[in-house]
């Protein structure tokens, strides 16, 4: 069966630093993959690379077998990849509902049906009480949602999602990661970056872990967390034992 | 955003407008109104590139500048005959407004914000040398409108009075109003306002944003040369200095920010208020009223900008809020 | 095309060298909008006016005092340095993080004030200083080189190497630099950021004070005459990219070059007409600069 998503070889540079080297792996469709790393092990910039807004110096980035390396972030958008960004980036002058329309017009010119699946997707994320208010009142777990549901407005295949919980109350997590689930059992194949580890433990089939810009592990979430590479990179060697 | 005046007072404004002339038969007043609706369109065209899709020209003369001699060299062309008509030309000098726009667009639209500014200035200035150094379309010196007798629509000129001029700009304004507001809620206005917002986000969503972008740019551009056809036909004398000066551009934004940026009616209210104005320090101050109105505009820009970026549409709709 | 008559490598080489003495005048121009940006990356469009401001400042206490400009070069640099700090206090402080839209305008409102307040009090008639202190020219190999021009771009050059020197060796221009690279840090540090940005727009219109002071030796003084001044500086900021003070220098030189040259080879009344275009290929190329960090 062919990936959803192939990822070989894949380097980026940035003058002299290398942001990405050799990345490889592949995603199924359907399949929700985590990425884990510690800080500056090049998760964004794959993001970046994924999604068009970096193009990759060597390796190939192939879709449903198509290479999608080098496309423009809007190209790759309309071949199924939504994305959320870390930096969160809403449409702060509109409205929430407006917002998600606009990730509805990918796939529709009528505004009424744009606002008839953007209110879809805002009730799925729960944030349809809320669908006037304008986007830059909202808290960063509101936000979190909206960035969710304008990109699934947009129906992806392959969506990613580039921290879910960072800057999020505790007592907001469950929701966002019940939301994931939800969103994985409808179909939709997910990469997610994520650092809180008992979130990805509960909702990644397969782990990728990222040390200085390199693959050191995939797997089972279980295999990954207990590879000592993996410890040596986020605690040092001390804990590898 | 609901507007604040509704349909209904939309309506009344529009009865009023019409029935402007039939009260008020003196040329001035007539002239005045005219100036407001001429401004008022401007405005609303460099709204739709600026206001709804965030790009600030500041250099938007070039277009109106487009449009008024695209029309005028084309009329001088005797050769045409009947061709050689005003209407004609506005057709011609809002399409050639658009291709300019798209050349221009093509690496100005590479730079973002500040430099983007910069770049529109840049380019005005550039055309404004260039046609000043052409004399094939009168460099310095400019150009005469020809006059055509009888006074009628197909000759676009009218010289016993000023009424139907005033119709012409009216529907002009209408006509812009009305295609910035099926803008605004069609596809494109949503895809315009997330450029604005933030274009990284609005690409990651599907927007090819160089091509909104352009397309902004080509609607803002058509329409502005419109007006500068009809600005030809209305003073019958184009040069450099009147229709392709920063002042100009200046001035078009500053019509639109005093209004309201990004509304539909900003451009309106801004055209209200700073026409009279400059009207009431035209005729009290003489001679230098034509630097003082300047320097009015100057401290209203600086106090706009502070005080409410979003200008009186959002002054209006604080204190809606309020109450 | 007009070209001139007789294009020899002497009327080239002799519009190389007053490029050049002009281009280190821009330099010093556009040291001082680079600055602002950097602290604050909030462009300064009424730059050019402060130039205006500063050249009927020399004008002025030449026609009413009979000091010549660069005599009354001190109490110019003063007076502007006041005027770029006001501006800051009374005017940008409050756009500091308002939407781009406001920042481009609140500066682009100071300047039509400035330029049409000029107008109202002086009318457009051209000014000029007359028996300057320093004039005339000077021979040096067979090329002539208009002394007020020399003074202007040495003059220019020395305020340049001076500004160089303050940012990157006092303990306050480095503080500028803390500022300009992070407003947070820098305050948690102990900064006063208030102070630095207030500071900054004081210097950068310092430069102008200087370049005003010292054009106004030679140079046709009206209300007008900041737009095209601006322009250049901007032209001469970008390629070095916005924030990057010495590149300035480089640019600055290569605008005065391309200014004579453009206008040598292709014609005079397009001289800034090319210049312009080529600050387009420039940002076409790389929309951040040739060496610049934004």
């Amino acid at each position: 069966m062919t990936p959803l998503l192939d990822i070989e070889g894949v380097t980026k540079r940035f003058g002299g630093l290398v942001a990405n080297r050799e990345i490889s792996f592949q995603v199924g469709p359907g399949e929700l993959v985590g990425v884990i790393g510690p800080n500056g092990a090049g998760k964004s910039t794959l993001f970046d690379l994924l999604t068009g807004f970096q193009a990759p110096d060597a390796g190939h980035i192939r879709l449903d077998g198509a290479s999608i390396a080098g496309l423009r972030p809007d190209e790759i958008s309309r071949r199924g990849v939504g994305r959320t960004f870390q930096k969160l980036k809403p449409f702060g002058g509109m409205t929430v509902l407006e917002n998600v329309m606009v990730g509805a017009f990918q796939k529709t010119a009528d505004p009424r049906q744009a606002r008839a699946e953007a209110e879809r997707a805002l009730t799925s994320v729960g944030l349809a009480d809320r669908a006037h208010a304008h986007a830059r009142v909202l808290s960063t777990g509101q936000r979190k949602r909206l960035e969710m549901a304008r990109a699934l407005a947009t129906r992806p295949r392959l969506l990613l999602l580039d921290e879910i919980t960072g800057g999020v109350d505790q007592r907001s997590i469950p929701g966002l990661v019940e939301l994931v689930r939800q969103l994985h059992a409808g179909g939709t194949a997910l990469i997610v970056i994520e650092h809180n580890m008992r979130v990805i433990m509960g909702i990644s089939q397969r782990v990728v872990a990222l040390h200085l810009g390199e693959v050191i592990a995939v797997g089972s979430p279980t295999a990954v967390t207990s590879d000592a590479r993996v410890i040596e990179a986020y605690l040092g060697r001390a804990y590898a034992g | 955003m609901r507007s604040l005046l509704g349909p209904l007072a939309a309506f009344g404004l529009l009865g009023a407008a019409l029935a402007f002339p039939l009260v008020f038969t003196l040329p001035y007043p007539r002239d005045v109104m005219i100036r407001i609706f001429l401004y008022a369109m401007l405005a609303t065209a460099w709204n739709v590139l600026a206001g709804y899709c965030g790009q600030i020209s500041l250099g938007h003369a070039v277009f109106f500048g487009t449009g008024a001699y695209s029309s005028t060299v084309l009329l001088r062309q005797d050769w045409l005959g009947v061709w050689a008509s005003p209407w004609i030309g506005m057709a011609l000098g809002a399409l050639l407004a658009a291709l300019l726009s798209q050349v221009i667009g093509f690496p100005v639209f590479r730079l973002r914000g500040h430099y983007f500014a910069i770049a529109t200035i840049a380019v005005g200035e550039i055309v404004q040398t260039v046609v000043i150094n052409w004399d094939a379309v009168g460099g310095a010196r400019g150009l005469f409108v020809p006059i055509k007798r009888p006074d009628s629509l197909a000759n676009f000129q009218f010289h016993e009075s000023k009424q139907t001029y005033y119709y012409i700009a009216l529907a002009l304004l209408v006509l812009a109003v009305g295609i910035s507001r099926w803008i605004v809620r069609s596809r494109t206005g949503y895809y315009f306002r997330a450029i604005r917002e933030d274009q990284d986000a609005a690409a990651a969503l599907g927007i090819p944003v160089a091509r909104y972008k352009q397309r902004a740019m080509a609607i803002s551009a058509a329409l502005t040369a419109m007006g500068g056809t009809f600005y030809a036909q209305y003073v019958f004398f184009i040069d450099p200095e009147s229709v392709l000066p920063l002042s100009l551009s200046i001035l078009v934004c500053l019509v639109a920010v005093l209004g309201g940026v990004g509304t539909l009616w900003g451009p309106i209210l801004g055209a209200a208020i700073l026409v009279p104005l400059g009207e009431v320090t035209r005729v009290q101050l003489g001679g230098t009223g034509k630097a003082l109105d300047l320097v009015i505009y100057g401290l209203l820009i600086m106090v706009v900008s502070v005080v409410q970026p979003g200008g009186i549409m959002a002054l209006l709709q604080r204190g809606s809020r309020r109450s | 095309m007009v070209q001139y008559p007789s294009m020899t490598a002497e009327v080239l080489l002799q519009g190389i060298l007053s490029g050049l003495l002009m281009g280190l005048v821009y330099a010093l121009i556009a040291a001082g909008l680079s600055l602002i940006f950097g602290l604050m990356e909030i462009v300064n469009f009424a730059h050019g006016e402060f130039l205006m401001v500063a050249m009927f400042t020399s004008y002025w206490a030449w026609a009413l005092w009979r000091l010549d400009p660069l005599l009354s070069l001190p109490l110019t640099v003063c007076l502007l340095f006041a005027l770029g700090a006001a501006t800051y206090w009374g005017l940008i402080r409050w756009i500091l993080d308002a939407p781009m839209l406001a920042q481009i305008f609140a500066t682009f409102g100071l300047a039509v004030f400035l330029r049409s307040t000029a107008q109202a009090l002086w009318g457009v008639d051209f000014l000029v200083v007359k028996n300057p202190l320093v004039e005339g020219r000077v021979s040096v190999a067979g090329l002539f080189l208009g002394l007020p021009q020399l003074v202007a771009s040495v003059g220019s050059l020395a305020a340049f190497a001076g500004l160089h020197w303050f940012i990157s060796r006092t303990e306050t221009g480095l503080a500028l630099q803390a500022t300009a690279q992070d407003r947070q840090a820098a305050s948690l540090m102990g900064i006063d950021t208030q102070r630095m940005f207030a500071l900054g727009w004081g210097i950068g219109a310092g430069c102008v004070g200087v370049a005003g002071a010292l054009l106004s030796m030679f140079f046709y003084i009206f209300p007008e005459v900041g737009v095209t001044f601006s322009l250049l500086a901007y032209v001469a900021v970008a390629p070095g990219g916005f924030g990057n003070v010495p590149g300035t220098l480089v640019a600055g030189v290569v605008v005065g070059l391309v200014e004579v040259l453009g206008g040598l080879l292709i014609a005079p009344a397009l001289k800034y007409a090319v210049v312009f275009a080529i600050y387009l290929v420039v940002v076409l190329w790389r929309p951040q600069g040739l060496f610049g960090r934004f």
